[in-house]
This record gives structure tokens, C-alpha cells and sequence, in this order.
């Protein structure tokens, strides 16, 4: 008989965290006559930051826990892509609240569907397994297009929530057919057991099956970072779904889906670094130019920063393509900091009114607002001027990491086509700057330009945290850098 | 004729493909593209499940039974999304909504 194997619960502490209070408010929701969306949202954002302060105290241990027959595994990288995420909910779910209540979008299933889609991107990171990577992947991406749909009445939204679920689907398909593939030619789903497989045979005599599948869970796992060229639905999701929602699909679900990616290749994959590392170079290539020059038509200033974080992720994933500890250390420094300047780029968005009251579209909203609100204006020209790459801000020595780690691995080209891609992309991020500074107000303003919608405490929290870590970076860039560096040793590459 | 590994791959594949461009070159009606996500993960699970048999390991099939579940809570949130869409439309056809379009 064989003994009843009992796991350590208290290392999926976090998971189980999200989990019950995920159910409890939509259970509250259900069944009580009377429930805020604003108590709902608060639970919500508690329970996040439970795990959050949870994650933190478990981090920097050093230790290695698998658990769950081998299922699930805890170290310090999968920590402090954990720490990532939890933030990144945290702050796009509490900043969300009063923009919600103006979209008439104050539904109580809300909260839940962040909690859920959180605990899918959990799952995903601590995944050893392509079963729980599975699950994870599908947890977060079935929550995603429920929540890209949550705005029933407008057939814009229904256009992008549908667009986002047939490529999120088809993407889901890719991946599994990926992953039958590699089952079938190593005889494991289990990343140890895969990578101990490759390490027995010489990379010759691995069958080509394996590389087939590899090929298709990149392919998978580059739409969901949006990479181009399976980019095709970021652009329309960023313009189509509210700006609440939007922050939250544009920001955590993509660092996720990046540390995945960073992991499987790193980890299980390594010994095939020479033959999937032309592919990410590709990848990084497009993406940065196509984020580079297919922004600079757009007036739309929530379809323009899609193409930017499609251009960013390429940056991203020049640091995957150095494929040694020095590249994922600088994709985990750049993860942090594009988290930090996307959220807050958000927040100054849904800070403001544009043409219709519900909050800013077009970059025209913003003209002449820096005589209005001359911090607000200051703090989105650090977040643009950041993500353009300019020093001494953060997103410099984001950039400055990632093209010293593909310089280092001797990635020449890839390193030059950053740094022009990047002057181009520069173009847009300072229109933006100039937008605000210096075009007057319009003359017939419509009535709620550059009116500040209501501005909760949380918005502003959020925005000074973020502004703070962009402009104080410089100073202190060991905190992160330590942690980074930290969270790359753990992958002992 | 013994039927080997290959053929059920081989199967597996051209459902795959039948499936993939279902969805690529179909411009006519949203149903069809859900039939065709749901060929894609037929034709994985004929893939679990004949290297399941093959290499005499279960993990396959439990896999498999996985991906069953999934693909009913993705059919299931595809449906209520179409629904939605075509509240709003009035119809289902996806000519004027190109999917490939960036």
C-alpha cells in the first residue's frame, strides 16, 4: 500500500489566500442583498496585498522547495516574479475603484475575476510541470476575456473581447499541441525530468519532435507577451477595453507570461540554446520595430501605448536571447521597472477626463493640460521620457541592463537595432511631452478637457510610489539590482 | 495494416491544420472559428493519447482529461462572448473584423 502523500500547504500560503477570498466576495456578491462594489474592490485588493506581504516574507531564503509531487516548485526567482505580479494586481485593481464606478462597470464579479486571473498567473510561474503551467495559463487567460468583455453594451469592447479570446484560444491550442509534442518525444510533462532527458542524450540524437514542440510553446507563449508577430490583438485590446481593465490585461498578465518564458527556455531548455535562440532574436527584432514605427501614426493614445509595450516586450526579450544569468537578471530589472512605469502611466490616464467624461483617449485630450495640472503633467513626462529610455530615469538602466547582457552574449545586431528602434519609439513618447507642454488649450475645449476625474487616495498613492521608483532608481539601484540578481542565481544556469 | 504511432500523428496533424485554418481563413461566421478551436484540441488530445499508449505512461491520458475541462470553460466563455457580440451587432459574421488585422 502505498503511503498518502501529504503537501506542504503552507507553501502555496498565497495561492490559497487569493483563492478563498476570491470566492467569499463573489459568494458575498451572490447571495447578499446588499453588497458595495467599493467594499468588494477593497476586500479584493486586500487579499492581494496579504499575499504580496506573504511573498516578500518568503523571499530571499535561498532554498529551493518542490512540493506537490513535483508539481510545483519555490525558489527565489519564482519568489520575486511572485512579488511582481501580487504588486502589479494590487495596485491596478485598488487604482481601478472610482474610474469602475464612472464606467457604470461596477459589477461585484470584478474582484473576483483579478483574484482569479492573479492566482492563474501565480500558478503559472511556480508551474514544474507543463499540466499546472496549463492550468495556470488557461486560469488567467479564461478570467482575461471575461474581464476584456465586462463592458456589455458597447460593441467596440465586444470587438476586442473577441478578437482577445479567438487568438487567446488559438494560442491555448499552439501550446498544447507544443507540449503533446514534447511529451511524446521525452516521455515526461515534468520540467526536471525533461531537462535531465536532454542532458542524457547528445542535442544530435534528440529527436526533431522535441524541437517542433519547443517551437510551438514559444510560439504560444509569444502571444501572450505579445510579440510580433502574434501581436495582432494588443493594439485592439488597449483601445477597445476600458482603461481600468486595460492596465490590468497590459501589465501583470504579460510580465507572467515573460517569466514563464524566461524559465522554460532557461531552465528545462537550456542545452538547446543554439537552437531557439535565432528564433527569440527574431522576435525581439520584429517586436522592437514594429513597436517603433507602427505607433508613430497613432492618435490614439491607448492604441499607441499597445504598439509601445509590443516594442518594450522586444527589449524584454533581448535579455532572453543572451540566455545566461546576466540576461535574466536584466529581464527581471527591466520587468520591474516597465510594471512600474506602465501602472503608473495608467494611473495619470485615468486621472484625467478627456473629450467624454469617462477618462482620456486621444493624445489631443491632453493638450495644454500641464497649465491645469502641472504635477500630474510632470509625473506622466517622467513615465514618457522613462519609457523613451532617457537618463537618468529608470527605463535607461532598464535598457542600459538588457543591451549590455545581449552585447556580453555577443548579440551585436540585436543591441544596434534596440538602440535605433529605440531613438524612433523616442518620437512618440515625446509628442506625448509636447502634447502637454507645449500646444495650447484647445479653443473650443470640449466641457470636461482636462478636468481631473475624482481622484482617490489610491490613485494617488500609486502614482507617487511609481514616480518615485522611475526617478529615485539611479540612487539606489542595488535594491532591485539585488533582487534580480538573486531571483537569476536561484535558475543555476 | 497495423495502424502505428505515425497515422494517429499524422491525424492529429492534419486536424490541427484543418482547425488552424478554419480560424485564419474563415471570414464568414463566429461559430465556425469555435468548431475550430475545438478541432485544435481534439487533435492534441489524439496526440496525448496515442503517445500515452505508445510510451505506456498515464500522464498523457490524465492530460488529457485536463484539457477536456478546459475546453468546455473556454467554449463555454467563447459562447457568452458571442452572445455579447451579437447583442451588439445584431449578427455574427467576422468579415468586417479582421482578426489577423494589428
Amino acid at each position: 500500500m502505498t503511503s498518502f502523500y501529504w503537501p506542504d500547504f503552507t507553501l502555496i500560503l498565497p495561492e490559497m489566500i487569493l483563492v478563498f477570498s476570491a470566492l467569499l466576495i463573489l459568494m458575498e456578491g451572490a447571495f447578499l442583498k446588499q453588497v458595495s462594489f467599493r467594499h468588494s474592490v477593497h476586500c479584493g485588493t486586500l487579499a492581494l496585498g496579504l499575499s504580496l506581504g506573504l511573498c516578500l516574507f518568503q523571499f530571499e531564503t535561498g532554498q529551493t522547495w518542490v512540493t506537490f509531487e513535483g508539481q510545483i516548485k519555490q525558489d527565489d526567482f519564482i519568489f520575486f516574479a511572485k512579488i511582481l505580479v501580487l504588486a502589479g494586481a494590487t495596485a491596478t485593481l485598488s487604482m481601478s475603484l472610482p474610474s469602475m464606478i464612472k464606467e457604470n462597470l461596477s459589477r461585484v464579479e470584478y474582484p473576483p475575476l483579478v483574484l482569479f486571473a492573479t492566482l492563474g498567473m501565480l500558478l503559472m510561474v511556480e508551474a514544474n510541470d507543463f499540466l499546472i503551467l496549463f492550468i495556470g495559463l488557461e486560469m488567467q487567460g479564461l478570467s482575461l476575456y471575461v474581464l476584456a468583455a465586462l463592458h456589455r453594451e458597447h460593441l467596440r469592447v465586444s470587438e476586442a473581447a473577441l478578437k482577445y479570446f479567438i487568438l487567446g484560444a488559438f494560442a491555448t491550442g499552439l501550446f498544447l499541441y507544443g507540449i503533446s509534442l514534447i511529451y511524446g518525444f521525452s516521455g515526461a510533462t515534468n520540467f526536471e525530468v525533461i531537462a535531465s532527458v536532454i542532458r542524457t542524450e547528445s542535442i544530435n540524437a534528440l529527436p526533431l519532435g522535441l524541437f517542433v514542440g519547443l517551437v510551438f510553446v514559444m510560439a504560444a507563449l509569444a502571444f501572450k507577451v505579445s510579440a510580433v508577430p502574434f501581436h495582432m490583438w494588443t493594439p485592439d485590446v488597449y483601445e477597445g477595453c476600458p482603461t481600468p481593465i486595460t492596465a490590468f490585461i497590459g501589465g501583470v498578465p504579460k510580465v507572467a507570461a515573460m517569466v514563464v518564458f524566461l524559465r522554460l527556455l532557461l531552465s528545462p531548455f537550456i542545452l538547446l540554446y543554439g537552437e531557439w535562440y535565432s528564433l527569440i532574436i527574431f522576435l525581439s527584432m520584429a517586436s522592437m520595430v514594429v513597436g517603433a514605427f507602427a505607433a508613430l501614426r497613432q492618435t490614439n493614445l491607448k492604441r499607441l501605448l499597445g504598439y509601445s509595450a509590443i516594442g518594450q516586450m522586444g527589449y524584454v526579450l533581448m535579455g532572453v536571447a543572451a540566455g545566461n544569468s546576466e540576461g535574466a537578471q536584466a529581464v527581471f530589472v527591466y520587468l520591474t521597472l516597465y510594471l512600474v512605469m506602465f501602472i503608473g502611466t495608467f494611473a495619470c490616464l485615468l486621472s484625467l477626463k478627456g473629450k467624454t467624461p469617462e477618462g482620456v483617449q486621444d493624445i489631443e485630450d491632453l493638450k495644454g493640460i500641464a497649465t491645469l495640472h502641472p504635477k500630474l503633467s510632470f509625473i506622466l513626462a517622467v513615465f514618457m521620457f522613462s519609457l523613451a529610455g532617457i537618463p537618468p530615469l529608470g527605463g535607461f538602466f532598464a535598457k542600459l541592463y538588457v543591451f549590455k547582457a545581449a552585447i556580453a552574449a555577443e548579440l551585436f545586431w540585436l543591441a544596434i537595432v534596440g538602440v535605433l528602434t529605440s531613438v524612433v519609439a523616442a518620437y512618440y513618447y515625446l509628442k506625448i511631452v509636447k502634447a502637454m507642454y507645449f500646444d495650447d488649450l484647445p479653443e473650443t475645449p470640449a466641457p470636461s478637457h482636462g478636468q481631473l476625474l475624482v481622484l482617490s487616495a489610491e490613485i494617488t498613492v500609486v502614482l507617487n510610489i511609481c514616480a518615485a521608483i522611475i526617478l529615485l532608481f539611479f540612487m539606489f539601484p542595488n535594491v532591485v539590482l539585488e533582487m534580480a540578481q538573486r531571483a537569476a542565481f536561484a535558475l543555476r544556469i | 495494416m497495423i495502424i502505428t504511432l505515425d497515422h494517429y500523428l499524422i491525424v492529429a496533424a492534419l486536424l490541427f491544420t484543418i482547425g488552424s485554418f478554419g480560424i485564419f481563413l474563415n471570414r464568414r461566421n463566429v461559430i465556425v472559428i469555435l468548431m475550430s478551436l475545438e478541432l485544435i484540441l481534439l487533435a492534441v488530445n489524439i496526440n496525448f493519447i496515442a503517445f500515452s499508449q505508445s510510451l505506456g505512461d498515464l500522464v498523457g491520458q490524465v492530460f488529457t482529461f485536463f484539457v477536456l475541462t478546459v475546453a468546455a470553460a473556454e467554449s463555454a466563455i467563447g459562447l457568452a462572448i458571442f452572445v455579447v457580440y451579437f447583442r451588439n451587432r445584431g449578427d455574427i459574421y467576422v468579415g468586417d473584423t479582421p482578426i489577423m488585422k494589428g
